[in-house]
């Protein structure tokens, strides 16, 4: 896959012309994402169980799987990777089951950024794009020219994806411009690859943050909001996979410009993938079940897919030496 | 991206999920539960159906009043010879006995009562069973401490009390009004409604496997005649009944100069009111929930929709939004949300309601819906325009049909919300804990929900102001209502 060049326009989507006045300052962005509706902790949770018991079964489970696999950023991000370990990766990501060629690619695969070099090489052709983290992950604690930096790094190197993270110290005491203008500078450096905005829910803490860090993150031009960085517990979670999907509807309602949603860190079985395919069908509707919309960022989920997948068309579970180890 | 832009009709389709009826062993005709025994009834038999498919399910014969009679004997017998000499403990006991088996015949009941009811799988799994358990478990705690309660040193119980209970929550009623019954030492009489009298009887099976000593709890079957000569019998003690305002009237007319002690839980038309600075998903759940769960068929249902002029809008689209994912369907399914409407008798006056809300000039709208062909069946509907005027803002429906009206202020709100002669219960939803509780206080409703709505729980009292009757259910209030000397609260 070819490395997008560098875009050094404005940014390719500029604030939606309705909200120029909500981002002007830190005060205008405050009072805005301070009168979004407040989102209620035991509402929201208790709409997420209601979902959970929806029961899938034959035909569905197996569409459902298909396309869990399908909306998979396979995913490594530990100190001790290596370029063998993305080869292994993205051979996975090209073809996740060896012996069944119908089993269809990963949407994604995504690693540091020093390692993306090695995933251009390995996915060349196939179409699984190359995210990669950046903007000093998992932290974000460094000076805005060094997250830069690490942006322009990644997207020279061949990324077509950044998955950034937001400030979150800027976001808690109340800075949300800094964020704000953060978020639009990375998009800026992005050029012509997309941007996942990495809120940090367990950091943010309350459903209420989620929401508008959901939001400053789309006005700010993130084309992807994502949950985690799979670096710190609580990740994803269902209620907050809900809050932000419900977002992105209302984005979309508002701006007719559709944002993406990516929980990642925790989901690893077949059943938890399921029920965020659920929460998407019943939140925002079915159009947002599409890799360009949906992802979901997880490592040992693929191989609890394969089982499940191989299960249904056997009628027998094989076994974790069926799969291949990552 | 290289992948090609997001098309729309990306179907995500639920293949059916039917929960297998096999568990449930249904008998071709079912008769009496008398003195801790099935016999038939002496009056004429009548079927019960299926309200999914119209299937007759079994034949059931009715209690006359010889077969009341002997109910009440039994009851009377059992309440001097056994169940009033009994130690307390011995009492609870046999109720934590009877909370333990529900438990473990949760699913046959669920499904029975899904078959008989026509309520959602989902519901009767995971709201009615549980908490009808739940109820068994909470009364059977208080057996004995009865004395702890509040009424006095040493409470005494009132002998036979006669329950007659609807069609709705036919389990959970009957869990409402046996349990504390039970727990405070009387024996009782039931009569279930005509339409689901199943679940009373696979009750009765589980009283016998809980050697719950013969005559405590007797279950008769019939229409409104048994019910009468039921409530009208001179040897009992108590009356509760839960159903229309109309039969509680009659009632309360003929227990009037009698001993009888008399609760009675009756109709409403509950305001839900969403105030701007309301979580607006939540409360568009919260709707839903309170004017769709169980079809409607929920005397507290939130049945009046107000909502501040300010979002009106928002919340109106966000619930036609969500209205259109609801799943109408298959009872027994796993995945639907509403189920089939109780009887044709039922439908019949849903639709004749809507249509005289359409003609008063309300703006009717339901989300397209293909609803099965054989049984009873209403989409779930929205009335937008409604004024306090109109008959859909002021009769009980009692289905799956939301009245939708606005307010400016909150003044406007509480004076609108009051506006019914029934007072059974309220929603308010707000981000403010102060107007809350403010809003709260002045609800002339026994149930004011705050942030959610339709929570039940065994240890809440539950009971109507107005033309919603009188005494409480549940809680420490609930014994109240089955104990001799103790004025309702």
């Amino acid at each position: 896959m070819a490395a997008p060049t560098l875009d050094t326009a404005a940014p390719s989507t500029a604030v939606p012309p309705a909200y120029l006045d909500a981002t002007r300052d830190n005060a205008s962005l405050r009072a805005f994402l301070h009168g979004l509706p407040g989102v209620d902790q035991v509402g929201a949770e208790a709409r997420v169980a209601t979902l959970a018991t929806r029961s899938i079964k034959t035909t569905a489970k197996a569409w459902a799987i298909d396309t869990a696999i399908g909306l998979i950023d396979l995913t490594t991000l530990e100190g001790s990777d290596t370029p063998g370990k993305v080869a292994s990766l993205c051979a996975k990501a090209r073809r996740p089951d060896p012996s069944d060629p119908s089993c269809p690619p990963t949407a994604a695969v995504c690693v540091y950024g020093d390692l993306v070099p090695y995933a251009v090489e390995a996915l060349e052709g196939s179409g699984v794009h190359i995210a990669a983290v950046a903007t000093a992950f998992p932290s974000g604690r460094a000076s805005r020219e060094v997250k830069i930096a690490d942006v322009q790094d990644a997207v020279r190197a061949g990324a077509d994806e950044i998955d950034m993270v937001i400030d979150r110290g800027a976001f808690l005491s109340g800075r949300y411009s800094a964020v704000f203008d953060e978020i639009v500078a990375v998009k800026h450096a992005c050029g012509s690859a997309h941007l996942k905005v990495i809120l940090e829910t367990g950091e943010l803490a309350t459903y209420d943050n989620v929401r508008r860090a959901s939001w400053l993150a789309m006005l700010a031009g993130g084309d992807f909001i994502k949950t985690s960085t799979g670096k710190m517990s609580p990740a994803a979670t269902l209620p907050v996979t809900m809050v932000m999907l419900e977002a992105v509807r209302d984005f979309a309602g508002a701006t007719g410009r559709r944002i993406g949603v990516k929980p990642a860190g925790g989901i690893r079985t077949s059943k938890d993938a399921i029920k965020h395919l659920v929460l998407i069908n019943e939140t925002t509707g079915p159009e947002w079940l599409h890799p360009d919309l949906f992802r979901i960022g997880a490592s040992s989920l693929l191989n609890d897919l394969l089982l499940q997948r191989h299960k249904l068309r056997t009628g027998h579970y094989s076994g974790p030496d069926y799969v291949t180890v990552d | 991206m290289s992948s090609s832009p997001p098309t729309a009709a990306v179907g995500f389709e639920y293949a059916p999920a039917p929960e297998s009826r096999a568990i449930v062993d249904l008998r071709a005709s079912y008769g009496l539960f008398i003195n801790g025994e099935f016999v038939d009834g002496q009056g004429p038999s009548f079927k019960s159906i299926s309200p999914a498919t119209e299937e007759v399910l079994a034949e059931v014969s009715a209690a006359d009043a010889a077969d009341v009679d002997t109910a009440v004997r039994a009851a009377r017998r059992a309440y001097n010879g056994t169940w009033s000499r009994l130690a307390p403990a011995e009492r609870g006991k046999y109720l934590f006995r009877i909370a333990r088996i529900i438990q473990e015949r949760s699913r046959e009941l669920a499904v029975l009562e899904s078959l008989d009811n026509g309520k959602p799988i989902r519901e009767s799994r995971d709201v009615d069973v549980p908490l009808m358990a739940a109820h068994f478990f909470y009364y059977a705690g208080w057996a004995d401490k009865l004395a702890y309660a509040g009424y006095g040193p040493d409470p005494k119980p009132l002998g036979v009390a006669a329950q007659v209970i609807p069609w709705n929550f036919p389990l959970l009623m009957l869990a409402w009004k046996i349990a504390p019954a039970l727990a405070a030492g009387n024996t009782v009489v039931l009569k279930p409604a005509e339409t689901t009298p199943l679940t009373a009887l696979l009750f009765a099976e589980v009283c016998q496997q809980a050697d719950l000593p013969p005559g405590v709890v007797n279950i008769i079957n019939g229409a409104g005649n048994t019910g009468r000569a039921l409530v009208e019998h001179p040897d009992i003690d108590k009356i509760a009944f839960t159903g229309s305002t109309e039969v509680g009237r009659q009632i309360a007319i003929s227990a009037a100069g009698t001993r009888k002690k008399l609760t009675l839980e009756l109709g409403g038309k509950a305001a839900n009111i969403i105030f701007d600075d309301a979580p607006i998903d939540q409360a568009v759940e919260g709707i839903v929930n309170g004017i769709f769960f169980n079809q409607g068929h929920v005397c507290c249902a939130g049945s009046r929709l107000l909502v501040q002029e300010s979002v009106a809008e928002e919340v109106n689209s966000s619930l036609r939004r969500r209205l259109k994912m609801l799943r109408v369907g298959d009872p027994l399914d796993k995945n639907t949300d509403v189920g089939a409407i109780n009887s044709a008798e039922q439908l019949a006056r849903i639709r004749e309601l809507s249509a005289i809300g359409e003609e008063e000039g309300a703006v009717r709208w339901s989300p397209p819906c293909d609803l099965p062909d054989r049984g009873f069946w209403f989409p779930p509907t929205i009335f937008t325009e409604v004024s306090p005027a109109h008959r859909i803002a002021r009769d009980e429906i009692f289905g799956p049909v939301l009245s939708v009206l606005t307010f400016r202020t909150p003044d406007e709100a509480v004076a609108k919300a009051n506006n019914t002669p029934y007072g059974l219960s309220a929603g308010i939803w707000s981000d403010k804990g102060s107007r809350i509780l403010a809003i709260a206080s002045r609800l002339r409703a026994g149930v004011v929900w705050a942030n959610t709505f339709n929570r039940f729980d065994p240890t809440s009292p539950f009971g109507g102001y107005k033309e919603s009757g009188y005494g409480r259910e549940g809680g420490r209030h609930g014994l109240a209502a089955y104990l001799a000397g103790v004025e309702e609260e």
